[in-house]
C-alpha cells in the first residue's frame, strides 16, 4: 500500500460498499489535494453519493482505506473519525436543515454541540457566516420561508461555521435549473477560494464542473475511470470519458431539438 | 404455523433488545453532551406545558365519572362517605399514571415519533452525525429525562383535578357534605400508594417516550413502507405500543408493589 501524498488533504484507496447483491462502490480510489475544488462526475446511480456518505461516517464501507492528512480512518478509531469530523463539513443533496430552528440556530447548532464557545461568541460567528453569504437579513427565517438557492447557502453558511479544512458536496445543482447550476457552482468556487477550504463535490454536471473544479474525475461502475484536470478530461479519448461526454452533449441536443419542437429518436427505437 | 410463531418471537425479542441498546445509547451519551439543560427544558414545555390542557380535561372528567358512579354504588351500601376513599385510590394506585401516560402517549409520544421520523426522511439525523453531533444525546437523552421528571408531575396534577372532579359530582351535585368526602380522601391515600403512584408514572414515561423516540429514529427501517407513509406508520406502532406497554408494565408494577 503507497504512502500518502504529503500534499493530499485525502486519499481514498480501493474503496468497496455493496448492498445485499447490488454492488455500489468496486475499488473507488481518489486523491484530493488540499486547498484544491475536486469534481467526481458520473451518471446517476454510479454510486457518487454512497462514495461521499463512506467519506463522511454515514455509511460504513466494506473494504478500502481512507486517509486524512496522511492519517488512515480506521473502521474503530474513534479518536481519528472524531478529529475527521471536526475538520470535515458535509453538504447534503436535500441541505438537510433543521427546519423547526431558525437560521441562525441552525448556523449556530454545530458550535453549540462540539465546541465550548461562549453563546456570544457563538453568535458573533454564526451572524459572521450568515454575513458572508449574505443571509445576515434573513436571520430569524426557517428554511421554509428561505429559497432554494437561500436555502443552499444557509446550508453552506452552516458547513462553513466551524472553519472546516474539507468540505463534501453532495449532487449540490441536482434539480436546478441551468441558471441555479450555474450560480451554485459559481458559488462554490467563490466561496471555496475565499474560506480557502478543500471542496469535494459530487455531480453529473459536467459544463458547470469543468468549468470550477482544479481537478476531475469519472465514476463509472464503481471505479474511478479517469482523474485530471479539466483539460486533460476534455482531451482525453478513453471511451467511457467519451461516451460521458457525449451522453451530456447528446442531452444538449435533445433538449435544443425539443426547443425546436423536433421529435426525438431515443437510441432504443 | 410453527415457523410463522417463532419468527415473529424472534423479531420480538430482536427489537426488545434493539430498544433496550437504543435507550441504553441515549443515556450513555448524555456523558459530555453539551447543553444538555436547555434541551431538557424545552423537551420538558413539549410534554409538560403543551400536554396540561388534555390532562386538566381528562382528569376533571375521570374525577366527576368515578364521583357519580360510585356514589350510586356506594349508595346502595348506605356507604356515601367512603366516596373519597374509592375516588382517590382509583385515581392515585391506577387510573391517574395509567390515563395520564395514555394521554401524554397520545399528545408528545406521537409528536416525537412523527418529528424524529420527518427528521430521519429529511436527512436531519445524518446531518447531526456529520457534524460530529450525536444524534442519541441530541434528540432522545433530553426527551428520555424529561420525561422521568414531567409523567410524574402530569399524573399528580392528573389526580388532584380528578379529586376535584369527584368532589365535584359528588358534593356539589349529589349532595355530601364536602368535608366528609375531604376527610375520607386524606385518610385513604398512604404514601405507599404516592411512591407507586410515581413509580408508575416515570416507568410509564420512560417506556413510552422510548418506544416512539426510537419507532421514529428508525423510521427508515421500516419493512412495510417508505417515506411518508414510513413516518405514518412508525407514528402507527410507536402509539399502538406504547398504549399497550403501559398496561402491561401497569400490571406488572402492580403485582411486585402490592
Amino acid at each position: 500500500m503507497s504512502a500518502a501524498t504529503p500534499d493530499l488533504l485525502l486519499h481514498i484507496e480501493g474503496l468497496h460498499k455493496r448492498f445485499d447483491d447490488n454492488v455500489v462502490l468496486a475499488g473507488a480510489s481518489l486523491e484530493v489535494p488540499r486547498g484544491s475544488l475536486v469534481t467526481v462526475l458520473g451518471r446517476s446511480g454510479t454510486g457518487k453519493s454512497v462514495l461521499l456518505k463512506c467519506l463522511a461516517d454515514v455509511i460504513r464501507p466494506d473494504e478500502g482505506v481512507i486517509r486524512f492528512d496522511g492519517k488512515p480512518l480506521g473502521v474503530d478509531d474513534a479518536v481519528a473519525r472524531a478529529d475527521f469530523r471536526r475538520r470535515c463539513s458535509y453538504l447534503f443533496q436535500s441541505n438537510a436543515l433543521f427546519d423547526s430552528l431558525s437560521a441562525l440556530e441552525n448556523v449556530a447548532l454545530p458550535l453549540e454541540q462540539t465546541t465550548d464557545l461562549s453563546d456570544k461568541e457563538i453568535r458573533e460567528r454564526s451572524l459572521e457566516a450568515l454575513r458572508q453569504l449574505e443571509l445576515d437579513a434573513h436571520q430569524d427565517r426557517y428554511p421554509s420561508q428561505l429559497s432554494g438557492g437561500m436555502q443552499k447557502r444557509l446550508a453552506l453558511a452552516r458547513a462553513i461555521v466551524t472553519r472546516p479544512e474539507l468540505v463534501l458536496f453532495d449532487e449540490p445543482t441536482a434539480g436546478l435549473d441551468p441558471l441555479r447550476r450555474n450560480a451554485v457552482f459559481a458559488m462554490i468556487a467563490k466561496y471555496q477560494r475565499q474560506f480557502r477550504f478543500t471542496a469535494l463535490v459530487v455531480t453529473h454536471d459536467l459544463t458547470e464542473a469543468l468549468i470550477a473544479s482544479d481537478r476531475v474525475a469519472l465514476l463509472d461502475k464503481g471505479r474511478m475511470c479517469f482523474e485530471g484536470t479539466p483539460a486533460e478530461f476534455s482531451a482525453s479519448t478513453e471511451p467511457v470519458v467519451c461516451d460521458f461526454r457525449d451522453s451530456a452533449a447528446a442531452l444538449g441536443s435533445s433538449l435544443a431539438a425539443i426547443r425546436r419542437g423536433e421529435a426525438i429518436h431515443s437510441e432504443d427505437s | 404455523m410453527l415457523r410463522i410463531v417463532g419468527s415473529y418471537s424472534l423479531s420480538i425479542v430482536h427489537e426488545l433488545g434493539d430498544f433496550a441498546l437504543f435507550t441504553g445509547r441515549a443515556f450513555r451519551s448524555a456523558v459530555g453532551s453539551r447543553r444538555l439543560g436547555k434541551r431538557i427544558v424545552r423537551a420538558g414545555f413539549e410534554q409538560g406545558v403543551r400536554c396540561l390542557p388534555v390532562i386538566l380535561i381528562v382528569g376533571m372528567f375521570t374525577g366527576l365519572v368515578l364521583g357519580l358512579q360510585g356514589y350510586y354504588v356506594l349508595n346502595r351500601f348506605g356507604s356515601e362517605s367512603l366516596l373519597g376513599t374509592l375516588v382517590s385510590l382509583s385515581l392515585v394506585r391506577e387510573l391517574g399514571p395509567v390515563l395520564a401516560a395514555l394521554m401524554l402517549v397520545g399528545q408528545a409520544g406521537s409528536a416525537l415519533a412523527a418529528e424524529l421520523g420527518i427528521q430521519r426522511n429529511t436527512e436531519q439525523i445524518a446531518a447531526l452525525e456529520t457534524m460530529g453531533v450525536s444524534s442519541h444525546a441530541y434528540l432522545v437523552t433530553p426527551r428520555l429525562i424529561a420525561a422521568l421528571l414531567v409523567y410524574p408531575m402530569q399524573t399528580a396534577l392528573f389526580i388532584t383535578v380528578g379529586l376535584w372532579g369527584g368532589s365535584l359530582s359528588g358534593s356539589m351535585l349529589l349532595g355530601l357534605e364536602p368535608g366528609v368526602y375531604w376527610s375520607s380522601v386524606e385518610r385513604a391515600i398512604e404514601s405507599q400508594d404516592v411512591r407507586e403512584c410515581f413509580t408508575k408514572a416515570a416507568t410509564f414515561g420512560l417506556l413510552t417516550i422510548g418506544l416512539c423516540a426510537y419507532h421514529g429514529f428508525n423510521a427508515h427501517r421500516c419493512r412495510s413502507a417508505t417515506g411518508a407513509r414510513a413516518v405514518s406508520a412508525s407514528t402507527t406502532r410507536a402509539v399502538v405500543q406504547s398504549s399497550i406497554i403501559v398496561l402491561a408494565a401497569d400490571y406488572v408494577i402492580t403485582s411486585f408493589l402490592v
